[in-house]
Order: structure tokens, then sequence, then C-alpha cells
């Protein structure tokens, strides 16, 4: 077994650990559409607006400084403090909670009983919305975010796996950052499941999930679980947001990480929360595979496209998706 | 008062089958068609035709376009901002390969190249359904876009990677290159978006149109009462793609010059498109120009209020343009999902009672 081979495995992994990023923007997706039926673009800017409002409330920044001092005329930038990560983040999943409240009464009340598509362009215009609203609110340039996530390659795993392949191998690469990821994830899938299955307000969100009317006939709020819901996908964007933040910077393309999960959600399903974490896997291992074997012979840079070929020609097949329901149609 | 059909008596099928039966309508539409080509080309300035004009009548191309496959035939597309790179690098393709050849027809045969990229990429429609497709449709979206990036035989190898338009000329008067004038581009323009117009128009008025709704109303129910479903999504893929390529290459060509895939025709482009049918209103033609309108206007205005009224720096104005479009989009969809149309036709039931509505 050559180095060759190695680096093959090198890239399995590090493919499983990027899909484990994209299955954690895929979750928010999962949980709305399960719950709503809405299929909720916004989820991608969701995660940077929450980044974007972490770092904000970390370092003191002024909200709205770029606005109030170009009409103003003042000089505002900083307000002088620094508010430890454990706090910043509270306080930035009471801002996603109160966000989806707000999204819930402006825009979801007002648009129930509309058709799904309808509903998926609102969704589009509130992704707008809150891209200007949060570049508006922080300022558009490009912010590091550290919450004390370790990053930078593993050394103990490089350093232990070494022998494995002779002289010309080093030792698997991989980022400390995607292993945190990776853990993160877990305990948050975790965490959703018992939510969802052994908690009373989890139990009212499976009934809407099966069936609003007759959800709504038995006296659960629907309204009520939708703010839960968008709270619950608000706070999943915010890890999405400071993985992604850690790995890329706080920036306008972490809004683009969207597009990354829509592939993961069409393989795995839209309704299945298993279904995004399998998807996710499958499609990060696939398009570093891809891009590792085929993509030199073919210019490269095919990260953009292979997910969604991939989930297109598998949907030929299995038109729900892996772990979707199936689809019944009657006349 | 004016508006209404009493007294508009037909005595004839063809008569009563026109796409304009009240009167009224039928004036209002030459008076369009006649200051249009009669008086708007004599009152143009640079900005106004490049800024506002051009833009929306190309646009207008493509929300037809994309309404017929969205809007008539139901089939949901994110793709189009690939498709209309399919049809600007057709035109390219054709205008450096035929130089001899009249840019009318490049501009057509690039329609055509697309439309069967569209038939292509369509196939799986007659699988996959609903939110699937739409996804799926990115995949034409990021596969075009990468190609025409990375495969230097599309932009012929240029060091840049972009593509510039020829110059080329319609009877003397250019319509691409530097030394076009804007109303020559404009009449050009002008000229495709009426003849497709009136395409749209009979063609979904048709048997094609009829059975498209069909398919779009129920897929299941239509096969039952004998719709070809293969037939009509293909031929809506096929027709919806002729539009948008055709759009495309005028938006290379004509209005645009020079192009870079990736920032012409990226994802943005395809939501563009979606909004002007959303906001016009999904299924009907009129829908497809008002919602290019507005979506075309918008950023104009507001850009000139801000940037040129209030003078704030050009970045705030622009992030508060994303706020104020995504504020619009839901603002409409929750006052009037059916868009600019529904209200257009609510204005005319008013009219016809008006002043006396009891």
């Amino acid at each position: 077994m050559g180095p060759q081979f190695f680096y093959t495995i090198e890239v399995i992994l590090n493919g499983l650990m990027a899909g484990v990023m994209y299955a954690l923007v895929a979750l928010g997706f999962v949980l709305i559409f399960k719950s709503s039926g809405i299929f909720n673009y916004a989820q991608g800017v969701m995660a940077l607006f929450a980044a974007q409002t972490l770092v904000g409330i970390q370092t003191g920044l002024v909200p709205f400084s770029h606005l109030i001092n170009a009409v103003f005329g003042t000089d505002l930038h900083h307000f002088g403090w620094e508010i430890p990560s454990v706090l910043a983040i509270l306080a930035t999943t009471l801002v996603m909670i109160g966000f989806a409240w707000l999204v819930v009464r402006l825009v979801l009340k007002p648009l129930a009983g509309q058709e799904p598509i309808i509903l998926f362009m609102a969704t589009i215009g509130l992704a707008y919305f809150m891209e200007g609203f949060g570049d508006l609110m922080w300022g558009s340039d490009i912010k590091k975010l550290d919450v004390g996530l370790p990053q930078g390659g593993n050394i103990g795993i490089e350093e232990s796996t070494s022998f494995l392949g002779g002289e010309e191998f080093y030792g698997f690469y991989i980022d400390n950052l995607d292993i945190w990821a990776a853990v993160i994830a877990t305990l948050l899938v975790v965490a959703l499941v018992v939510f969802s299955q052994y908690t009373k307000v989890g139990r009212a969100l499976r009934a809407v999930a099966d069936d609003h009317q007759a959800a709504l006939s038995v006296g659960i709020n629907l309204e009520t679980i939708w703010v839960i819901i968008w709270s619950v996908a608000g706070f999943v964007a915010l890890v999405a947001g400071i993985m992604w933040g850690a790995k890329l910077g706080v920036q306008f393309s972490l809004s683009l990480i969207a597009l990354k999960a829509l592939p993961v959600l069409m393989l795995g399903g839209f309704t299945s929360i298993p279904g995004a974490i399998v998807g996710g896997l499958i499609i990060g291992v696939g398009e570093k595979l891809f891009e590792f074997s085929i993509g030199p012979l073919i210019g490269g840079a095919t990260e953009n496209w292979f997910a969604y070929v991939l989930a297109l020609v598998f949907l030929v097949f299995r038109p729900q998706g892996l772990f979707g329901e199936k689809i019944i149609e009657r006349v | 008062m004016f508006y209404r059909e009493a007294g508009d008596f037909k005595t004839s099928y063809v008569a009563d089958n026109q796409t304009f039966p009240i009167a009224f309508d039928r004036y209002r539409y030459y008076v369009v068609l006649a200051v249009a080509i009669g008086v708007v080309p004599f009152m143009l300035n640079e900005y106004f035709a490049s800024a506002v004009l051009i833009p929306f009548l190309i646009w207008s191309i493509i929300a037809i376009g994309l309404n017929i496959l969205t809007g008539y035939c139901g089939q949901v597309s994110l793709g189009t901002g690939g498709f209309m790179a399919v049809g600007a690098y057709a035109s390219y393709k054709l205008m450096t390969a035929f130089p001899d050849l009249n840019i009318f027809f490049v501009i057509l045969a690039s329609g055509g190249v697309t439309a069967g990229v569209g038939l292509l990429f369509g196939l799986p429609s007659l699988r996959i359904k609903g939110f699937y497709l739409a996804v799926a449709t990115l995949a034409a979206q990021f596969f075009l876009v990468w190609l025409f990036n990375r495969v230097g035989w599309f932009y012929n190898y240029s060091a840049s990677g972009q593509i510039n338009a020829p110059e080329r000329s319609v009877f003397g008067f250019n319509v691409t290159g530097a030394l076009a004038a804007p109303e020559a581009k404009y009449l050009f323009c002008l000229a495709f978006v009426i003849l497709l117009g009136i395409v749209a128009r009979n063609l979904t008025r048709g048997k094609l149109g009829r059975s498209w709704m069909a398919i779009r109303d129920m897929d299941i129910a239509a096969e039952i009462i004998g719709v070809d479903p293969l037939k009509a999504k293909l031929s809506a893929f096929a027709i919806s793609s002729f539009f948008v390529g055709v759009g495309g290459a005028l938006f290379f060509a004509v209005y645009l010059g020079a192009v870079e895939v990736g920032e012409a025709f990226g994802i943005n482009k395809s939501f563009l498109a979606l909004f002007m049918i959303i906001i016009g209103g999904l299924g009907s033609i009129f829908g497809s120009f008002a919602g290019a309108a507005f979506i075309v206007l918008m950023p104009v205005l507001l850009k000139n209020v801000m940037v040129g009224g209030l003078g704030w720096p050009t970045d705030i104005a622009a992030h508060f343009e994303f706020v104020i479009l995504g504020g619009l989009i839901i603002f409409f969809l929750i006052v009037e999902p059916h868009g600019l149309a529904a209200l257009w036709r609510l204005a005319k039931e008013k009219l016809r009672l008006w002043p006396f509505p009891h």
C-alpha cells in the first residue's frame, strides 16, 4: 500500500469532516421544512447574521455605526468593551429568538395558507433583507471570529499515523476545528433528538410536522410552535455560523453555505434529520474524492457543481431522497 | 366610463378569439406600440437607455421565458442565470465563427442552442417534482457557469477569460460594440420583445399552453385526461430556455458588451428573474413586463434617492437596497401574492363600473 492509498484515505477523512459542516447547515433547513413545510432559503443568511451578531457583541461594536456616522456625521465605532464568548453566545441566541418571533409575526402569519412557492419566495426576500440588514448593522468588512476553538492541524493524529505509509507519508492531516465541528454536531443532533422525542414541546413539534390541522384541533398553538422551531433553527444557524465563521472568517460568502446544504437536502430528503447527516457525509466525501481524482483532469474547482449533479443523478432513481417520506400522489 | 365591453359586437369567431377582445384594450396596445417605436427613440438619452430601458426590455424577455416554465407549466427553475449564460456564449461563438451572419439570426440561433440545453436539463423533471426539482435546476446553474469558466473553447482561449461582443450592425446601424447608438440598441431589443411577446401570448392561449396549464394544476389528472407530460414538460423547458437564451444573448451582446460569466450570470440573476415573475404575476405575460419594470426600476430609483439625494456612501446605499428589495418582496407577497397582474385585473374591474359602482 503506497502513499497514494493513504492520501485517498486522508481525502475521505477530510471529506467526512466537511460533510459534517454541510450537515450542520442542512439540519436547520430540515427542522423548518418538517414543521411548517417552508423551504427556508434564508438559513444560510441566518448563519451569517448570527455570526456577525456574535462578533459584534463580543468585540463591542456599535450597531448601525456606519449608518449613524453617515447621517449625523459622528464617528462611532466601538463601545470599548469585550464580552466573554459564552455571554456573547447567549446574547446572540436571545437575538435569534427575537428574530424568530419577528419572522413568525411579520412574515409567516400573514402568509399562512399560501402555496409553498410563495412561502419559498418570501424566505428569499427574507434572505435579501437580512443580508442587507446584517451589513448595515455590523458593517460588511471581513471579521475574525474567535470563540476559543482550537485551529490548525491536529499534531497528535498526524504523528501517530505517520508510520503507516513509509517515507513519503507524513500522517493524516485533519483540522482541529473540523474535529470540534464533528463533536459539536453530534452533540447537537443528540440534543435535538432528545428534545423532540422526550419533551412535551418536542411532541407538539412532531404533531405539527405530521398534520397542521390535526395539531390545531387538539389545542396546539401553531404560532408558538413556529416561534420555537425558528428559534431552534436560529440556534443551529448560530452553531453553523460559529464553525464556518471560525474557518473562513465572517463575511458575505458565509451566506452561500446555504447553497452547499441544498444538495445535501436533496440527497437525504427534506424531512429527515438522519438524512441530513448521511447526505452531508456522502456529499462531503463524494466531492472531495471527485476533486482529488478527476478534478485535475478537467480544470479543477469542481466542488461548486459536483454535489448538485450527484444529487440530481441520485434523485432520478429515488425522487424523494434517501430518507424522505415516500411521495404518494392522488388525483 | 371608457373601459367596457358593452357595444363591442363581434361577428366572427376570429374577432371573438383575438388577443384583446375589448376595443379599448386593443387601442391601448396599439398606442403603447406606437409610442415605444415612434416616440421613445427620439427622447432617449444615454443614461436612461442603458440604465433603464434596455435592461427592462431584455429582462422582460427573460421573465416571459421563466414565466412559461414556472408560471404556466408549474416547474420552478433556479437555473435561469445558467441558461442566460448559454445564450450569451452561444451568440459569442456564433458571432466569432460566422462573422457575416446577421446578428438578428445569431441571437435567434443562440436561443435555439439554449433550447437544446434546456431540453437536456428538463429531462429530470419527468421524475423529480416540486422543491426537489427547483434545487435540481441549480445543478444547471452551477455546472454551466463552471463550464464556461473553465473550458477555454467557449471564450476562444482569451487571456482574461472574458468574452467581448464584436461590432455587428443591422441595416447599417451598429447594435453591438462600443460605437452602437442607444437608439439602435433600444430598437433592436424592442423588435425581439414585440416578436417574442406575440409568440408567447399565442403559445400560451393555444393547445400547447393549455396542456402546460393542465400539467401545472395537477399533473396526474392531466395525464389521465390525455395530456402527454413528456411532451408538455419538455416543450415548456425548451421554449422557456429559448426565450431565456435570446435574453441572455442580448444581455451580453447588446447590453453589457463584455462578460465574465461568474459575475454576469451568477445565481443572483436566477433569483432576480424569479422575483420578477412573482412580483409581476405567475402565469401572465403582462405580469412578466410589470415585474421586469419593477425590478429594473427600483434599484435605479433607490440609488438616485440615497446616493444622489441624501448623499450617503454607496456601500450603505447598496445595503439599504438589499433591505428594501427583500422587504418589498415580502410586503408584495403578503398584500398581493398573485402579483402586479392581479392588481391590474382588479383595477380593470373597478374601471368597468366607474364612476357608478352600484
